[in-house]
């Protein structure tokens, strides 16, 4: 046993403490510089007294969430309200900032690049998450159920799976700034892998100028890069649900007859659709940014997607009006987000 | 047994391949008899169509997935001239000309330096100041526990970009625009809604015994946190760490806002944005191929070797 030189703090307080006013002259002074001080300087019979323990223990709370707070409070929620304020401004990064009411507003209602830069992220926000999610769960199902069937068990993992997942997983943990870069050069007319492929297999004819400023093919680059990004990221979450599920489900519904394509509509899907709302609401809100695609892969191109829209009016020093664009972003992704979850709803099946 | 299942299963045995796979053989021989058999039976030849479908569509995906990056890597040893007559074409010899233009002209290294130093501040700082708010509100009961609790989860949700215009401005009053401290700060406090929320979770699952024993010898709150909670909490301390750490390496957005007035202070994504414009007025492709490999070979290395750890960060993210 070790030896201490003050009783256990548990010991005295819990006998009751003594009144306040009763307290040494001294021991009043040290509760009150107990705060500022180590322990190793507050005396034994303070540091022994529930009130010092409290004491003790609000300091370190305090102590220990001051500087994270301050960070996030200053740093994050304060530009945040600051944003909604000045959206109603016409402040253009100036000392003032005129009130101007919903000015902001009704001029993005008659801006025409608004609204094409806005149709644009709709469609991205449309049929992005549906590529990706339906790519990443038909690669999930063929890892986790496409295998040969081993000795007692109703569904087989292939072989090689984890490889698969690895690979898959790749442009997950590279930079959305040197993805855009990749595929830039990926999409270059006059020496980029696509056009050189096509070539390759006798395409010739298929050959484009994929960023070179038609809106369409602009748009079907960006969906595929954001798409092909992300594919991966969702093969590992569905192929984690899935794998989840118990075997024996599978085996029953085997024994029931159901064929494959039953067996994925009627067992397997069901099971993950909360991973799946989960997964579709986060993509839906990436493809809604789709900000350094956008901005590194086509610059100068008529396609535009609302956050760049935005971060051009910033530069070019309209900050009321940057900021008035940004909050109908924000109402964009929570609408999706409520959309989502309403179609979405369904009894969650526990298992 | 001599169903033709049974020979699958053989030969899946005698396959030096499948004996790689995670999912033991044996626990699967322990359940065969309890209703396995009758499938097997009957989807014998089935199983083996639909597993050289799978696979067939699964290297499809493999070839789209690393098929850019291969090229890149691959096209990084070719001479620019070489690669504009032909860009399908394989290096015919190792030219490592265009990694010394990207390294030093291009200034790859340099960028690379930057966000490593960025990154040692904002990565200890992050980890720092979340898992102590994380073990406060986790562990202890007071008034505004919840509310400060519901504050950083509430900031999950926040658009990044709807913050910014306010944000810069903050910064520049601070004076702490274009300096590195400033981005420092900022990877900090947008990493910390996240990261508190993730560990606050965690630091509940872990048993309070150990805390009151802590406590009892007479270790102060401080000590118990830093010698006995932190350690136990270390699995998801690796996780969030790992998210972090890729989420602030590839930090894009605020880098560009925060720190966008001279090309030298550059973070690596910056840089390599700034190379498509700036090599492609050089006309020196090499060096920007170059310069791509040399940011993302270390990066998929790194993931290559904690590659469990790095998915269950990064897919933990969206579960939220």
């Amino acid at each position: 046993m070790r030896t201490r030189t003050r009783p256990d703090p548990s010991g005295p307080a819990t006998q009751g403490t003594v009144p306040w006013r009763k307290l040494p002259p001294g021991d009043k002074l040290a509760f009150a510089v107990a705060v500022l001080l180590p322990p190793r300087f507050t005396p034994a019979r303070v540091r022994a007294d529930r009130r010092y323990r409290t004491l003790d223990k609000y300091r370190f709370i305090v102590g220990f969430l001051i500087l994270p707070l301050a960070f996030y409070a200053v740093f994050v929620i304060s530009p945040f309200f600051q944003a909604i304020y000045y959206s109603f401004t016409d402040w253009a990064g100036g000392a003032t900032a005129n009130f101007v009411g919903f000015d902001n507003y009704v001029k993005m209602w008659n801006d025409e690049k608004f609204w094409s830069s806005v149709q644009t992220s709709l469609l991205l926000l449309v049929f992005v998450p549906v590529v990706t999610l339906a790519l990443g769960i038909f690669f999930a199902y063929m890892i986790t159920a496409g295998g040969r069937h081993r000795r007692g068990e109703a569904v087989s993992g292939v072989v090689g799976s984890s490889f698969y997942k690895v690979v898959y997983f790749f442009p997950q943990v590279l930079s959305i700034a040197l993805i855009a870069v990749v595929w830039q050069q990926v999409y270059s007319s006059r020496s980029g892998l696509l056009n050189g492929l096509l070539g390759e297999v006798g395409l010739g004819s298929l050959e484009q100028r994929w960023l070179g400023g038609d809106y369409k093919l602009g748009l079907f680059a960006t969906m595929a890069v954001i798409a092909w990004s992300f594919v991966g990221f969702y093969v590992v979450l569905f192929s984690a649900a899935m794998g989840a599920i118990p075997k024996d489900i599978y085996e029953a519904a085997l024994l029931d007859g159901a064929g494959r394509g039953a067996t994925f509509f009627r067992v397997t899907l069901p099971l993950i659709w909360d991973t799946v709302r989960t997964g579709w609401i986060y993509m839906g809100i990436q493809a809604l940014d789709a900000f350094a695609v956008v901005l590194i892969m086509v610059p100068g191109h008529v396609l535009k997607v609302t956050p760049v829209y935005l971060y051009e009016r910033f530069r070019e020093g309209q900050f009321g009006y940057a900021t008035a664009i940004g909050v109908v972003l924000l109402v964009l992704s929570m609408a999706f987000t409520l959309i989502v979850m309403r179609i979405g709803r369904r009894e969650t099946i526990e298992y | 047994m001599s169903t033709d299942a049974a020979a699958v299963a053989e030969k899946a045995a005698a396959d030096p391949a499948s004996g790689s796979t995670t999912r033991p053989r044996a626990a699967g021989g322990g359940r065969g008899g309890k209703g396995g058999k009758d499938a097997r039976g009957l989807k014998g030849g089935e199983s083996r169509t639909l597993n050289a479908f799978s696979h067939g569509f699964l290297v499809l995906w493999v070839i789209m997935a690393a098929g850019p990056l291969v090229w890149v890597a691959l096209t990084a040893f070719r001479p620019t001239a070489d690669y504009l007559g032909d860009p399908m074409g394989l290096p015919t010899s190792l030219h490592w000309e265009n990694f010394v233009n990207a390294w030093t002209e291009a200034k790859v290294g340099r960028y690379a330096l930057n966000s490593v130093i960025i990154l040692a501040g904002s990565l200890t700082g992050t980890m720092l100041l979340g898992s102590m708010a994380a073990y406060v509100i986790a562990r202890f009961t007071f008034p505004g526990n919840r509310f400060i609790f519901l504050l950083f989860a509430g900031g999950m949700m926040f658009p990044v970009i709807l913050a910014l215009i306010p944000l810069f401005t903050i910064m520049d009053n601070l004076s702490l625009l274009d300096t590195r401290p400033g981005l420092i700060i900022a990877y900090i406090a947008y990493s910390l809604p996240f990261t508190t929320f993730f560990l606050t979770s965690f630091f509940r699952t872990l048993p309070s015994g150990v805390q009151e024993a802590a406590m009892i010898d007479g270790a102060s709150h401080t000590r118990t946190f830093f010698q006995v909670m932190l350690p136990m909490a270390k699995p998801g301390l690796v996780s969030i760490g790992i998210f972090n750490f890729l989420g602030q390496w590839n930090q894009y957005l605020l880098p560009l806002l925060l720190n966008n007035d001279d090309e030298n202070n550059y973070v690596l994504p910056q840089g390599l944005a700034a190379l498509t414009v700036s090599q492609g007025y050089a006309g020196d492709w090499g060096a920007l191929f170059a310069g791509l490999t040399l940011a993302m070979v270390p990066v998929l290395v790194v993931y290559a070797v904690f590659q469990r750890q790095v998915q269950a960060g990064l897919t933990a993210g969206a579960i939220k």
